[in-house]
Formats: C-alpha cells, structure tokens, sequence
C-alpha cells in the first residue's frame, strides 16, 4: 500500500474502500496502453513489410509460388544422377573439413582470448581494476564488428584462403564470448581466491587454479555454443569470400543446371554436419551445465 | 585438530587422483597445440607469409584517413585534367583550381608542399625535389629522357617508356603518352559537397551564416534547404543512398526477427509436451525446429533470393525462416517450464483454453521471449549485413561492391564505421529496451 501512499495526487489516488473500482481502472489503464502498444507494432510491421516489398526486385505475391521452383528443379536434376551423389560427396568432404577446421580454430583462439580479456574486464578479479572500462569497450567494438567485413579487407591484404576467415571469425568470437564468460567469472566465489592470495599467488596463479576451475564447465558449455554458430559463420563466409564448403556452393551455383547434383550433395553435406554438431554439443552442453 | 592418519588405500586414491589431473593439465594444452599445428599446415601459413600483400595494406590505411589529388596531363593534346581519386566525378571544372596548382598558358605549376614543386611545360616536365635537385625529364623522339643528379636514387624508377618518383609529398610519373602527379593529403575531400556545389570550399563559419542570414542562393529555396540537399546527393559519397540501405538493413533485420517469433509462437505451443499431449504431432513440430535450423541461413538465403530477387525483402524472410527454427525450440523450452498453478488458477474461473494460455502462460514466459526476441534484433542486425552481401541489399552490398572495386577505400573505411556504429546502436537499444520491459532483471 505504500505506493499508493506516495501515489498520484490526492484528488485522483484511487479510493481504497473502492478496491475494486481502482483495480479496474488499472487494468483498463494497463489494457489501453497494450492495445496501443499492439496497434504501433502492427502498423510498423505492415508498413515496414510494404516498404521492403517495395524496395525489392521481384514482388512477394510473384515470388511465392516461385519458392519451390528452384528446389524442384535442383532436387529433379539430383535425382536424375542419383548414382553420383555418393562421389560427389567424397568430392566435398575437404572442403568441409576446411570449413569446420576454420570454425574450430576461430573458437579456439577466440575463446583464448576470451578467458584473459574476461577476466581482466571482471571487476572482482582484475589484474588492473582501472583499466576494466578499457578491456570491457575492447569486447564491445570486437562484438560490433561483423565478420564479413574483417574477412573482406583481410581477403584483400592476405589473399584469398582460410585464413582470413579465421581471423575475421576470431575476433568476433573473442569478443562475444569474453561478454558472456565475464558474466559467469562475475558470479565466481572468490574464497579460493582469497586462499591462493594468502599464500602469495601471483594473479595468473590465482586465476588458474581458483577461478578457471569453478567457470570451466559453464565457459565450455558457451564455447561449444559458439563453434555451432562459428560453423554457420565460416560456411556463410566462404560464400561470400573464399575457402571452405561455402566456396564449393558458391561455384556450384554460378555453374547452374548441370551441376545442380553437387549443390545438392553439398547442401546435404552442410546440413548433416551441422545438425550433427548441434546434437553433440547439446548433449555435451546439458552434461557441462547439469553437471553429470 | 589432530591430523588423521590416511588409511593407505585412501592415500593410493587421492595420489592416483593428483597424477592423473596433472597429466589431463598437460595433456589440455598439448592436444590443442597439436590441433593448431596441423591447421597452420592445413591452411598453410608458410605459403602465406609470400602471398600477403603488405603493399595492398599500406594503400588501404593510407586510404583510410587521405585523399589523392590527380593532376594529368595528356602529352598529345596538353590537357591538363585535375580529378580527386582520379574519378570523373570529382574532376575540377573548367577554370577551377585547387590553390597549390596554378596554370599560366602551357606551363602548370604543382606545389607538393615542404619545396616539392612539379612544372608541366611544352619542353616536358620536371621536379624539384629539395636536397636532391631537379629531375628533368623532355620528350625526344617521342620517348622520356631523364636529366638529374647522379646517381639516380632508388626512389627513382627509370624505363625505356616510363619514368616514376616516389617521394613523401607525392607521386610524379611520366609517360610518352602522359604526365600524372599525385598529392596525397588528409582528410575525406568532397565528403559534405562536390566541385560543382555552390557550397564547395566554404568554411563552417561562412556556411553558417549562409544557412541563417546569408541570401538565398538558388531564389527557390532557403540555402538550409539546398545545403541538405546537396550533402543528400552528393555523387561521390552518395550519401543519401548511404542512409537507404542502413536504413534497409535495420529493416531487414527488424522484420526478421518480428516476423520470426509471431511464427514460432503458436508453433512453440505444438512443440513443448505439456500443451500437446499428441506425441507424433509434438515431434513432427520439433524436426520441424530441427530441419529448418540445420538448414542453415545461407541455404534459406540462396533459395530465396532466387524466388523473390535481390532486396531487403528477401533477406527479412531468410532471417524470418532461419530464426522461427531458434525461437520456437528456445519458445517450446520456455512453455515447458511454466509454473502449472498459475494455468490452474485460471482454470478455476472457468476460462477455456485461449484465456488460459493468454492470461496463465503468456506473462510467465513473457520475460524469456522478449530478452530472446530483443537479443536476436541485435545479433541480426550484423547478420541482416551478411546477408544483405548475399541477397544483394542493404549496407551488405555496398559494401562487398565498394571493396570488390578495390579502389574507394575511403568509402570501405567510411562504411565499415557505420556498420559499427549502427550495430553499437542497435546493441544499446535492445540493452535499454531489455531493462525497460523486463522488470527485475539484473542491470
């Protein structure tokens, strides 16, 4: 009741011996404002819908019954050479190898990255309270900082190959995951710290053996999260630039027909592998979390 | 307290237990650093360290704070052409002169600044480079002959049909065909006007009094007015179609990831185990989830944008598609999780099933599906850039087109800064937005 008390002024504070006229009011307050919350949106979305209809080259009714098309055209032509499809499986695995290695490799050196700039931008355990603001406007412009972007000028400067990928991905992912792990190394129980601290610990030995062990789990269970992103990521950025299954998919496509067996044997490929590494790591993530 | 005597078999444990952690502690960094190893020759670092182009670099930073100045001229006909970047449409008009050039009949003076100074003239050309001399450089037999003290430094590339300085002031080449130097200064020149804008070279003084009480240049309008309009169409930095596509690229995003949970909603009902008893309909919803997920954006995008054409349209379904997958796994997740008492309570007022799921389960999973909703808006406002690089929309695209040209890398730099700001933008807006309706949650 002490809102109340310190409610609107005295002529308009809702009778208290009318609890049930007050309570009324609030609700159709409450309703009024949903419903012109719910009318902005809506008109937002079906302008916003209009515009982008506009602005697009083909029209959204034309193009609707248009999205099965180019499915059933690639399926058609696939199934035709059906006998191929296990070769020209074999033919992509590399590629797809290349692309879960730049993906692994993004994830681990980002997530290395990570663990020293979270824990550096973690109030509680930083090595130089002072410069927290700093480490922490670090992650921030790393996180902002799309991939494509990186890759494309580092394309430009190191030439094509996986490696600008990684790079590009790295970054990124060292900055979304120093967010994420210096939000669980917030929450880290600092007694074991503390401990290590009276016996004369320097601060990476306190790091390592009173933190990192009490994050661990939660910081995989992220970093496993992050590799399925980062396989998507690495895929997407081969289509764009270089290397990778994307790039296989990306010169399969410009081929057209005729080579519609292999887009379909690399859209399988990346499908199987995805869906499988989704599986994996949310079996391994629920393990890490629930902790058995 | 006394110290307890370990029982042997204990000790044996515990000191098995030490030794085999300190092996895994080994065993870690060694594995990964192996893995790293056979990457690096996988992805063959060696061959790259030759195929970098550390060149390529130095363009593009001194590219990304500086402007070049061209100033040709053609040998045969003795046009002299002062073009910034060398593009048409920053090429000075007829009778207009930056003022380190001047012109006087056939002989055109090029100031480089700190006494380099570059004289077209109907003999040939020549460089004044100070502690050095003047390279002197006249066409005989229609071939560059080069007179300067000897001997010729290594800035100073000779060949039978062509002759190059390179110095820190500028560049100066010569050709049988023509002459070009190029000044570099800072600065992104003609970012605001072009040479043929009435406000081009103004400083922001005079530009302030021409908005508020200078006369109107053009009767029709008020100079504030043209002002705008004249940054809006600028044709070197386009700024207006700039502003378009960051504005489509929001769009994309926005309507993306609306349009994906309004989706994933009422599928997330068909999906989580206390809402649909009927176990082949709940798990055809959640393959469902799956299939779309697994197939990844990319593939959406492609298929798509073969149906619908390039445009933020396109990429607003392909964000849509590749999201619902997410949100209704995260949405099913949620509803799974409700706290049953509440539907219960509602129960007992008699509402039938639409209230119930209204007035029981929506506001419980209401926190979860706007942090969600409001997390993705800002992570596909990066994504909706990729994408739109793809579908062909948005900042996406210019982007890709302006680093493809490689050339305008003002431009890239110019882009990639309003890429950052506008995902910073968007993070903090969903940030605010998040604290604001989600009453309760932690900063």
């Amino acid at each position: 009741m002490v809102d109340i008390a310190f409610g609107p002024e005295r002529g308009r504070r809702p009778d208290l011996a009318d609890n049930r006229e007050a309570y009324l009011e609030m609700v159709r307050r409450k309703r009024m404002y949903g419903g012109i919350l719910m009318v902005v949106f809506l008109a937002l979305m079906a302008s916003g819908w209009m515009l982008a209809d506009d602005r697009n080259a083909g029209g959204f009714w034309d193009g609707l019954h248009q999205v099965f098309d180019f499915p059933a055209e690639v399926l058609a032509e696939a199934w035709e050479k059906r006998a191929l499809l296990p070769g020209l499986f074999w033919d992509h695995v590399p590629a797809l190898i290349e692309t879960l290695n730049i993906a692994a490799v993004a994830t681990l050196l980002g997530a290395l990255a990570a663990m020293s700039l979270s824990l550096l931008a973690t109030r509680s355990l930083a090595r130089w309270p002072r410069l927290v603001p700093l480490f922490r406007r670090t992650m921030d412009a790393l996180r902002a900082v799309p991939e494509i972007v990186v890759a494309l000028v580092l394309i430009y400067i190191l030439g094509g190959g996986p490696v600008p990928a990684v790079i590009a991905i790295a970054l990124h992912t060292g900055g979304a995951l120093g967010k994420l792990f210096s939000e669980v190394a917030e929450n880290a129980d600092l007694k074991p710290v503390e401990g290590l601290q009276s016996v004369g610990a320097t601060w990476s030995q306190r790091m390592w053996l009173g933190v990192i062990p009490q994050v661990a789990p939660n910081w995989l269970s992220y970093a496993l999260l992050r590799f399925e992103i980062n396989v998507r990521a690495s895929a997407i950025l081969g289509f764009v630039g270089e290397g990778g299954i994307g790039h296989d998919l990306k010169l399969a496509m410009q081929w057209g027909q005729g080579r519609y067996d292999q887009v379909v044997a690399i859209f399988l490929l990346l499908f199987l592998a995805i869906v499988v590494i989704d599986r994996i790591s949310d079996h391994y993530r629920h393990k890490l979390v629930k902790g058995h | 307290m006394t110290a307890m005597p370990l029982s042997p078999a204990l000790a044996d444990t515990i000191t098995q237990r030490f030794i085999r952690k300190r092996r895994l502690a080994f065993a870690v960094p060694a594995a990964i650093l192996a893995y790293l190893i056979y990457a690096a020759i996988s992805f063959d670092i060696a061959g790259l360290a030759q195929r970098a182009r550390f060149d390529n670099a130095a363009i593009l930073l001194s590219d990304f704070w500086s402007h070049k100045t061209h100033v040709s001229r053609d040998n045969r006909s003795g046009k002299v052409v002062i073009a910034i970047e060398g593009e048409g449409k920053g090429t000075y008009p007829e009778g207009m002169l930056p003022d380190w050039v001047t012109m006087a009949g056939s002989v055109t003076t090029i100031d480089l600044g700190t006494g380099h100074v570059v004289t077209y003239d109907d003999a040939g050309a020549r460089m004044t480079v100070p502690g050095y001399g003047t390279i002197d450089i006249r066409s005989v037999d229609g071939r560059p002959a080069l007179t300067a003290p000897q001997p010729i430094p290594d800035w100073i590339s000779v060949s039978e049909n062509r002759i190059g300085v390179t110095t820190d002031a500028g560049r100066f080449t010569y050709t049988r065909s023509k002459v070009e130097t190029f000044r570099y200064q800072p600065g992104w020149e003609l970012f605001f006007f072009t040479l043929d804008s009435p406000f081009y070279g103004k400083s922001f003084g005079e530009l302030a009094s021409l908005a508020t009480v200078g006369d109107r240049i053009d009767p029709d309008r008020s100079n504030l007015g043209y002002m705008a309009s004249e940054v809006w169409t600028n044709k070197m930095w386009r700024h207006g179609d700039v502003a378009w596509a960051i504005f489509e690229t929001i769009l994309m995003a926005f309507l993306g990831t609306m349009a994906a949970a309004i989706v994933a909603l009422p599928l997330g009902f068909l999906a989580a185990r206390n809402f649909m008893p009927l176990g082949p309909l709940r798990f055809a919803a959640r393959r469902f989830f799956d299939f779309i997920r697994g197939v990844d954006g990319l593939i959406w995008t492609i298929i798509l944008s073969r149906a619908f054409g390039p445009g933020p349209m396109t990429g607003a379904i392909a964000i849509a598609i590749t999201d619902a997958g997410t949100f209704g796994k995260t949405f099913s997740e949620a509803l799974e999780n409700i706290d049953e008492r509440q539907v219960e309570g509602i129960q007992s007022t008699g509402a039938n099933s639409l209230q119930r799921a209204r007035f029981g389960v929506i506001p419980q999973i209401m926190p979860v599906l706007l942090s969600q909703v409001l997390y993705y808006l800002e992570s596909n406002t990066r994504s909706a850039t990729v994408i739109g690089a793809i579908v062909g929309g948005g900042i996406g695209l210019l982007l890709t087109q302006a680093i493809i040209t490689q050339k305008d890398w003002e431009e890239v730099a110019y882009y990639m800064v309003l890429i950052i700001l506008m995902v910073m933008l968007m993070d903090s807006l969903s940030g605010w937005l998040r604290r604001k309706l989600i009453k309760g949650s932690p900063s």
